[in-house]
């Protein structure tokens, strides 16, 4: 009986030790088929970058998101600054054409000057995805923040802060050639269409300029000293308008709506500091990741360009004193390029 | 019949006392002290910058880096005490750029004889792309705490008077008492009426000439801190914009020929009072952006037809041209 008893126990020990050592002996990785084309279908690819111009939070932090998610695959980034001259954008997207890049990432200064150019692209095969700004053709991608939107919930948080106040508000649009700033008065005009108290008592371009922005709130101000909100269309400009409400010591009073891509000492600081009360952040770097996404897809897919069509409208942020202390709400660029 | 003379200079403060009185009398809320004070303080930097084109315009020159030297050494400030570094070195290293900014424009002036226009339309470019490349991080420098309390450079007031006001009369002063009062203004006059003569009679035209253009920096970087201090930021970018054309417009509607050797601080005022009465009424009646380029236009138009007929050229002009 102990005899069959130890051998039963050393069959069990024996099998036992199998069973734990052949798979260790079999245990060599599990090739997964997709990576190595993955990688393949991006290294050495060329990226090429056409903003409006370089030096800006925006355009700034889409690269640096860029290069951060794409340059580890061996993906290469050519960048040409147009420096706000459209002419010379339109020179560098033609150029950039005859070099065929794999990719073409594109801030359009307007709707129309390089529609036809990028259609060309797509037909040479070369992918071209649109930023924050589209334009009249529709490329494989569009990621950006949509301008309509931005007015109306900006509207929306003036018109709300007005309730039982004057009733009285002010526009400072951008630049009346930028079709971003056309969307955006576009919203603006949606919301009030539903609220017929509202009177605009101004409605003015500043051409994203601070100092013009400041002259116009102050002007305005003093006809109107009883205005209980003002929708700016950039905080870049804004600082303007914040300094003008902040001499007539109307800060708290005036309510100040306006939007940008939610830098920290541009954004949230400035909310912080009463500044602005509602700034709706289409948020870069997460344009960027979402830019980078897009191109790893259309570059792995091995799609022919310009037979997908998408969007990738950005989800908006309202940056205001309950989040402006929150880390994740506001990005800075030099951790951005780290 | 008895011909008429009247000056240009008279002929905008016209155009202007019409404008005034008209929005005065139509106009609700224009007429008032805080209106006028937001009038002021809207063209102040403006008129700043007047004055130190009108120093050079005097002495029959133009300097067309002058927005690079608001938009610089002001952005270098802003720029270097985000990095940490004190306020007083950084506002050194603002005017010593400016001064260099000044120093070059003058040599290739005075020194290298190439023409004004030239040589500043190069140097701007040059100034405006270093700063791009080399010095900022953004188009717009963002102040940061460093900063503190020097914005009532541009913002507040001193005894109800908003300080960007203050600023500008400071400057027409000392600009008004540098052409009218002193030996180097006689001299800057006398450059711009004959430069050739001037030489003749012994006047060191040349540093003069140096003189002019580091003084213009040196206003240019004052004008760009107060704008700086107003809006809280330096939005660099100013180099690309318009307000160049602004400048040049001020001074010679005010009355500052092209050839130098006439005019002063009060055609810079009245200048500056035109433009800011203009842009005031044209906010306050909420005028579309495309008619107010319109208004601009047709006001500038009238001001200069008036001005050719009421005054014929002269030989001199015939001669010179100008420019």
């Amino acid at each position: 009986m102990a005899s069959v008893h130890k051998f039963a126990l050393g069959s069990i020990a024996a099998l036992a030790l199998s069973a734990v050592a052949a798979p260790a002996l079999a245990q060599q990785g599990l090739d997964e088929p997709f990576q190595k084309p993955f990688r393949e279908a991006l290294a050495g690819k060329t990226v090429a970058y056409v903003p409006v111009a370089m030096n800006f939070d925006l355009t700034e932090g889409w690269y640096a998101g860029l290069k951060k998610e794409l340059e580890p695959y061996g993906v290469k980034f050519v960048i040409r600054d147009p420096n706000w001259n459209t002419n010379a954008g339109a020179q560098a997207v033609t150029s950039l054409i005859s070099e065929k890049p794999a990719v073409m990432v594109i801030h359009n200064p307007d709707v129309q000057t390089y529609a036809k150019l990028l259609q060309r692209a797509e037909n040479e095969g070369i992918y071209v995805i649109q930023i924050n700004m589209g334009s009249a053709y529709r490329s494989s991608a569009f990621v950006g923040a949509n301008w309509i939107e931005i007015g109306e919930r900006q509207t929306e948080g003036v018109v709300k802060a007005c309730q039982g106040k004057s009733n009285k508000i002010a526009i400072i649009q951008g630049a009346l050639s930028a079709a971003a700033s056309a969307y955006t008065l576009k919203g603006v005009e949606n919301v009030l269409a539903k609220h017929p108290e509202i009177k605009v008592v101004s409605s003015q371009a500043a051409d994203w300029d601070a100092a013009k922005a400041k002259a116009i709130t102050q002007t305005v101000l003093k006809q109107n000293p009883d205005l209980c909100g003002i929708v700016g269309f950039w905080d870049g400009m804004d600082i303007g308008t914040a300094a003008a409400i902040k001499e007539a010591g109307l800060t708290g009073k005036v309510f100040l709506a306006t939007s940008g891509g939610g830098e920290r000492k541009g954004a949230c600081e400035l909310v912080k500091n009463g500044s602005f009360d509602l700034d709706m952040s289409y948020d870069v770097p997460t344009q960027a990741a979402q830019m980078a996404g897009t191109i790893k897809w259309l570059l792995s897919s091995g799609v022919k360009a310009g037979s997908v069509k998408g969007s990738e409208y950005t989800t908006l942020i309202p940056i205001t004193k309950e989040n402006a202390d929150n880390q994740m709400t506001c990005w800075n660029l030099s951790d951005l390029k780290k | 019949m008895k011909r008429v003379r009247v000056s240009q200079q008279e002929i905008v403060f016209a155009v202007f006392a019409a404008l005034f009185l008209t929005f005065s009398v139509f106009l609700n809320g224009f007429l008032s002290a805080d209106n006028m004070l937001t009038l002021l303080q809207n063209v102040a930097v403006l008129g700043i910058l007047g004055l130190a084109m009108a120093i050079v315009v005097i002495g029959r020159g133009i300097d067309l880096s002058l927005i690079a030297a608001l938009a610089v050494p002001g952005g270098l400030v802003l720029q270097m005490v985000q990095n940490g570094h004190s306020l007083p070195a950084s506002l050194l290293a603002a005017g010593l750029l400016a001064i260099a900014v000044g120093l070059v424009n003058g040599w290739l002036i005075a020194y290298a004889e190439v023409p004004p226009l030239f040589a500043t339309l190069a140097t701007g470019l040059f100034v405006a792309g270093l700063g791009q490349a080399a010095l900022f991080q953004l188009d717009v420098v963002q102040w940061s705490d460093g900063m503190a309390g020097f914005e009532r450079l541009g913002q507040g007031s001193i005894l109800g008077i908003p300080t960007s006001i203050v600023m500008f009369a400071i400057a027409c002063v000392v600009v008004f008492v540098l052409l009218r009062q002193t030996r180097w203004g006689a001299y800057i006059y006398a450059i711009g009426d004959n430069p050739f003569a001037a030489r003749v009679t012994g006047i060191p035209s040349r540093p003069i000439i140096v003189l002019q253009y580091v003084l213009a920096a040196l206003i240019g970087c004052f004008a760009g801190l107060v704008l700086a201090a107003s809006v809280n930021s330096m939005p660099t970018r100013i180099f690309n914009s318009t307000l160049i054309y602004d400048v040049i417009l001020v001074v010679v509607l005010g009355g500052i020929g092209l050839s130098g050797g006439r005019g002063g601080v009060v055609n810079v005022i009245i200048g500056t009072l035109l433009i800011g009465t203009m842009l005031n009424g044209m906010t306050i009646l909420n005028i579309p952006y495309a008619g107010q380029n319109l208004i601009k236009g047709l006001v500038l138009l009238i001001a200069v037809i008036t001005d050719t007929l009421l005054n014929p050229r002269n030989e001199e002009t015939a001669q010179q041209g100008d420019i």
